[in-house]
Formats: C-alpha cells, sequence, structure tokens
C-alpha cells in the first residue's frame, strides 16, 4: 500500500494538451475518484498512472518512488478495465494466474492465491468457464480478481461499472467500497458518473478540459464548490444557477432575482468585503434543489430559511420527492418538494429558500465569491 | 447459421420455388460438368476416348491413367510421372505458406498494438503489394535470387511466394486484429507479458478465423503459381503446376487424353481438400468483425 502523488502532470497528443498541470495527492488507503465530463482527461491521466501513455511532463510517484519511464507490470498497480479486458482464450481461472504465470510464481502459491480471491469475491464455482459463458456482473468480478492477486500498492479502476445494468451497478458500488474497507489498497477510480464519486470516494478530483477545477472530499465538493463547472456537474438533479442582482437594502445584502410575469424575489446575501465588491451587479446565485423546498418540508434546523412565492410550471413525481419546476433568473429551476406536498400547477406557492446552503458565483469568472 | 438464413429468405410461392430450383440445378450441372468429363475420361482406356463420346461415363473402368500419370509417364524428358513435381510442390506451398501467415501475423499484430509514428503510410505501401503484377517482379526476383545463391532451388521459389503474399496476409490480419480490443493488450502489459508473449497467449489463441483464411488464400495462390514455378525453378525444383504443363506437351506420337486429365486432377487434389476442409471457415472468416456476433 502506498500514497500516489501527481506533481504538475502535463500530457499533450500532438498539438492537442489533454492534461494541463495536474496537482493530486491522495493518502495511502484513500479512494481518489477522477470525475468528470467525457473527453476531460480523466482516463488519459489514469493511463498516465498505470504507465499506458507517457506523460509529456511532470511527476507520478507512488509510496515515494518516481514511476517515470517504469513499464506497467513494474508500476505496482492493477487495473480493471471498463470492458473488463478479459482474455477471451482463457478460463476464469487461466485469466487470474496469468500475471502470476508470467512472473514465474510457483504454481502451488498460485493456486493458493487463486482460491484466496475466489473465496473473497465468491466466483469459486466459475474458475473453469470462459468469459463468454459470463453474466456481466460475474465478468465484473473476474476482473476485479485478476486485480486482486497482485496485492498491489494501488488499484486502478476505469469506469468500471459503465456496461452494468442499474440495479447491478449499485450492487457492485458496494461491493467495491466494501472492498476497499476491507483490503485498504489506495485505489484510483475513473467515472463520469457523479454519483459513484460522491458515494465511493474519500477524495474527488473533479476534472474538465484538462484542468483539475476542484480536489477535495465529497463534502467539500457537494457543499463548497470551488465554481459553477462543479457546481453544475455534481448532484443530481444538479445546482440552480440562477442569475440575479446584488442591491444593498435596510436589512443588509440581497439579491434580486426576475421571477414570472415581471414579478422579482429577493433573498438575503450574508455580508463581506468580497460580495460588496459586487454591488449593483449580477452574480450567480446556487442553491441545490432539496435547500428549495415547500415550507413544510423545510429544514427546521437550518438558521436561515427565508419563503417566498413562486410560479410552479411543471411537477415531476419521483416516488420518494417530487420536483417542481419554477422559472428563475429567466432559467427553469428545480425545487424538491416531499412527494405528499400538494403543488398547484400554474399558480404561485410558497417556497422555503434554506440560505445556508446557498453559494454565489461571479458570472464573469465562474469563481465562487467567497 | 441456417435458422437465421431461413428467417431472412423471402416468401416465396411454389412455382416461383421451382423455378429457382430448376435454375440452380441448371447451374450446378454447368458448373460440374467440366470435373465430370475429367473423372469420367480419366477412368477411361484410350481407345474409348478416342472411338466416342466424350461425355459418356466409362464402359471399362481402369485406373492405370492415374498410376501412369503419378509415377510412369513421360515429363519433359524423364519418365518419372508427377510424383517429384507434386513433393516439390508440397515442400514449397509449406513453408511459404506458413512464413507468410506468420509474418502476416505479426505485421498486422505491430500495425495495430504497437501504433508508430508512419504505421498507416508502412500499410499502405504494404497494401500496394497487393497490387504488383506478377510479371514485373520476375527480372528484379531472378537477379536477387541469383545474388542470393537461391536461383532454382525450392528455397528460393519459399522465398519468392512468402514476400509476394506478405502484402495479402499482412492486410488480413491488419484488418482482423484492428477489431481486437486494445485493453486486452494493456491489461497484458499491466500483467508483465511482453511483445512476443502477448502476440503467443493473447491474440494468436483468438485469430482461428482469420488463420484459416490466410492459409486457404496463400495455400491456393502458392499451389497453383504457374509464373514463378515456371521462371524461378529448375529440373529438380519445379513445382507441380510447370510439371502438367510439361506432361501435356511432351507427347510420344499418341496424346493420352486420360492421363492428362488424371494428372489435372492430381494437381488440383490438394487445393480442393483444403477448401472442403475448412471452406466454412472460410466465408466465416471473411464475415468476422463485419457484424458483431
Amino acid at each position: 500500500m502506498a500514497s500516489l502523488t501527481i506533481d504538475k502532470l502535463t500530457k499533450s497528443f500532438g498539438a492537442v494538451d489533454v492534461l494541463k498541470g495536474i496537482d493530486l495527492e491522495i493518502e495511502d488507503g484513500g479512494f481518489l475518484v477522477l470525475v468528470g465530463p467525457s473527453g476531460c482527461g480523466k482516463s488519459t491521466l489514469l493511463n498516465c498512472i498505470a504507465g499506458l501513455e507517457k506523460t509529456t511532463s511532470g511527476e507520478i510517484r507512488i509510496g515515494d518512488r518516481n514511476v517515470e519511464g517504469l513499464h506497467p507490470s513494474k508500476r505496482d498497480i492493477a487495473m480493471v478495465f471498463q470492458s473488463y479486458a478479459l482474455y477471451p482464450n482463457m478460463t476464469v481461472r487461466g485469466n487470474i494466474s496469468f500475471g502470476m504465470e508470467i512472473r514465474g510464481i510457483a504454481k502451488a502459491d498460485q493456486d493458493r492465491a487463486i482460491q484466496e480471491v475466489a473465496d473473497m469475491l465468491q466466483i469459486g464455482n466459475l474458475l473453469d468457464r470462459k468469459p463468454s459463458q459470463l453474466s456481466g456482473g460475474q465478468r465484473q468480478r473476474v476482473a476485479m480478481g485478476r486485480a486482486l492477486v497482485r496485492h498491489p500498492q494501488v488499484f486502478l479502476f476505469d469506469e468500471p461499472l459503465s456496461n452494468l445494468d442499474a440495479k447491478l451497478r449499485v450492487d457492485m458500488r458496494t461491493e467495491i467500497k466494501r472492498l476497499h474497507s476491507r483490503m485498504g489498497t489506495t485505489i484510483v477510480y475513473v467515472t463520469h458518473d457523479q454519483i459513484e464519486a460522491l458515494t465511493l470516494a474519500t477524495k474527488i478530483a473533479v476534472l474538465e478540459a484538462g484542468y483539475l477545477q476542484q480536489f477535495g472530499t465529497p463534502d467539500e465538493i457537494y457543499n463548497d464548490p470551488a465554481n459553477m463547472f462543479v457546481a453544475d456537474f455534481m448532484g443530481s438533479p444538479s445546482m440552480n444557477l440562477i442569475e440575479g442582482r446584488l442591491t444593498a437594502s435596510a436589512d443588509g445584502l440581497e439579491v434580486v432575482i426576475d421571477s414570472h410575469d415581471d414579478r422579482s424575489i429577493s433573498l438575503p446575501v450574508p455580508d463581506s468585503a468580497a460580495m460588496r465588491q459586487h454591488l449593483d451587479h449580477s452574480i450567480v446565485f446556487g442553491i441545490r434543489p432539496e435547500a428549495m423546498t415547500d415550507p413544510d418540508g423545510a429544514d427546521r434546523t437550518s438558521s436561515r430559511v427565508v419563503t417566498r412565492d413562486c410560479y410552479i410550471e411543471v411537477s415531476q413525481p419521483a416516488g420518494s420527492d417530487t420536483f417542481a419546476l419554477t422559472k428563475l433568473g429567466g432559467k427553469e429551476c428545480i425545487a424538491r418538494f416531499r412527494a405528499d406536498a400538494r403543488i398547484e400547477l400554474g399558480s404561485f406557492s410558497p417556497v422555503s429558500f434554506n440560505m445556508t446552503k446557498a453559494v454565489f458565483f461571479d458570472p464573469s469568472t465562474k469563481e465562487r465569491i467567497r | 447459421m441456417s435458422a437465421s438464413s431461413q428467417d431472412n429468405a423471402l416468401q416465396t410461392s411454389g412455382i416461383m420455388r421451382a423455378m429457382i430450383y430448376a435454375l440452380l440445378i441448371f447451374f450446378v450441372i454447368y458448373y460440374l460438368l467440366p470435373l465430370w468429363i475429367m473423372i469420367a475420361n480419366s477412368l477411361k482406356p484410350l481407345e474409348e476416348i478416342h472411338s466416342g463420346d466424350m461425355l459418356a461415363p466409362p464402359r471399362s473402368i481402369t485406373f492405370e491413367p492415374w498410376r501412369s500419370a503419378w509415377s510412369t509417364t513421360q515429363v519433359g524428358v524423364e519418365a518419372t510421372g508427377l510424383r517429384p513435381y507434386f513433393i516439390n510442390s508440397i515442400l514449397m506451398v509449406v513453408p511459404a505458406v506458413v512464413l507468410s501467415t506468420f509474418l502476416g501475423a505479426l505485421n498486422g499484430y505491430v500495425l495495430t498494438k504497437w501504433q508508430f509514428r508512419g504505421a498507416n503510410l508502412v500499410f499502405g505501401l504494404m497494401l500496394l503489394a497487393c497490387f504488383i503484377p506478377f510479371q514485373i517482379v520476375l527480372i528484379p526476383m531472378a537477379r536477387i535470387l541469383g545474388m542470393l545463391g537461391l536461383a532454382g532451388t525450392i528455397p528460393g521459389l519459399v522465398m519468392v511466394h512468402t514476400i509476394y503474399g506478405l502484402g495479402f496476409t499482412t492486410l488480413f490480419f491488419r484488418n482482423y486484429y484492428a477489431a481486437f480490443p486494445t485493453e486486452l493488450v494493456r491489461a497484458a502489459q499491466i500483467d508483465g507479458a511482453s511483445f512476443f508473449q502477448v502476440f503467443w497467449r493473447i491474440l494468436v489463441p483468438s485469430s482461428g478465423p482469420i488463420i484459416v483464411v490466410t492459409i486457404i488464400w496463400q495455400f491456393t495462390n502458392v499451389w497453383n503459381d504457374f509464373l514463378f514455378g515456371a521462371s524461378f525453378s529448375s529440373y529438380d525444383s519445379t513445382p507441380i503446376t510447370v510439371a502438367l504443363n510439361n506432361l501435356v506437351n511432351s507427347s510420344t506420337g499418341v496424346k493420352e487424353y486420360n492421363v492428362h486429365f488424371a494428372g489435372a486432377i492430381l494437381a488440383a487434389l490438394p487445393t480442393l481438400i483444403v477448401y472442403i476442409v475448412s471452406g466454412r471457415y472460410f466465408v466465416r472468416g471473411l464475415m468476422a468483425g463485419a457484424v458483431k456476433g
């Protein structure tokens, strides 16, 4: 087991810069999730760590060893691929033992190691089958088994669950998390699914267009996003980003937001020097759907809940909640109501804003105003 | 396979069906007629051929023409039959097919899984080899064989056919391996497999269909080749195609048609056997990668 440090890493394919200076560090036993939309460079970063792609500049250290120029097999890593990459001509046993065979490990030790992972992943009865005879979930397990027998310093997962159906994905997610807490090995995990990122990670790195947008714990990423991209990308449904105007009133600062039919609402804003720089300019007010509720569903522990009338256009019952759509600042916004909240469509209903959860952004730089 | 093709077939009425079968039977006869003439006449004594109908079945069956074609008839100046030349052809075809298939597989592997700068250009140039007519390479090849001291020998012919076949075998394997998931190669690299371990342990075991296609293609082409054989062989390395020509041309008074027919069948037999044994893989291999599953 070892920590992983990535220092000012860049990677270009010809004239195209894919990674533009990434700094990351994950402690021994941590679970780092690289998340971002497709094409953000997350898989390239993982391949750089694995040694499957050459880096252009910067350093990758596993433990305190610089792995620059080391062959993938010498980096003490194991990787689970998106397509599982099981060798089609070998049995499950052959797949798991292939690496050990190449490294010249004695047959008896190989058998012991295979038995150990087979028990751990409950694939003992599949050992003599070919990959084509396995279901998606079983292939996934075998792929993990092949990685596990190496006892690597770092596990690399490249979107391992994206080929599974929704239910199996949730099961395997739990299984990976259980495996991590049992083995305690450092994991780097690539996904584009922000729910996976939030549930699995001890640290999340949000990437976009080759830049590291934010690096922090799931709680920091979710509640304290550094910029509008992170706020928008993480969470489902995503954060409402509402354009409004910052004004001063007798009670302090307020953000004034256009509502339905020339009406507008104003919401109190915490006073700070940084905020005051944007006085009489437009700012972006960000609030998660769950912080916009029907008044009875509002968080009673919150110190600042304000209720305003909003024009509800559409409601979408989703079983446990009902999502209410309203137009604020010229954009559709989603509020999360209790499932049994009474919603009258096409009229003004009171909506409670939990302002302790609100965040503000500068619309020109897209960065957070703190 | 058969079930799915039935599903795809158009619904036809009884009359249509009868017409289709009539047409198909007509073409079957049309294509089988030459083979019938060859087999029937190779089993007749010479007098029977001279006296009558080429299409008629033999009245008295004799295997003498076959024996003669195989071991005693006059080929050129020697009365050896086709046997030594048949053996020459085997000695030429087997190494040439094995070598060109192996090198084609290796080329395909490098061109798809070890992408280097200019890989596509190299592939393009190799493809060009498929379009070069035999005649163009004759003189330069003769010069090279002479320089290597391989002129007029079986190893020389093996080399010529290996080089000439490389364009095709590379094309086959490159296209097959292009559809082979690169993640498998990467997984094997992480497992520590070397360049050749990846090739032998991961790629080759999954290459069955394309190996069969390449072997059929190369076997047929090399076995049936006449021009290289006629140009680059000497009396002790002549392949069977050239020997067959000599057999037909060297007459001692009478034309022994029955022996000629038997010899021609003997010369065509190996390719026929290769087709019959592995023909279904050929079709399957040509389709591989075209559609999933």
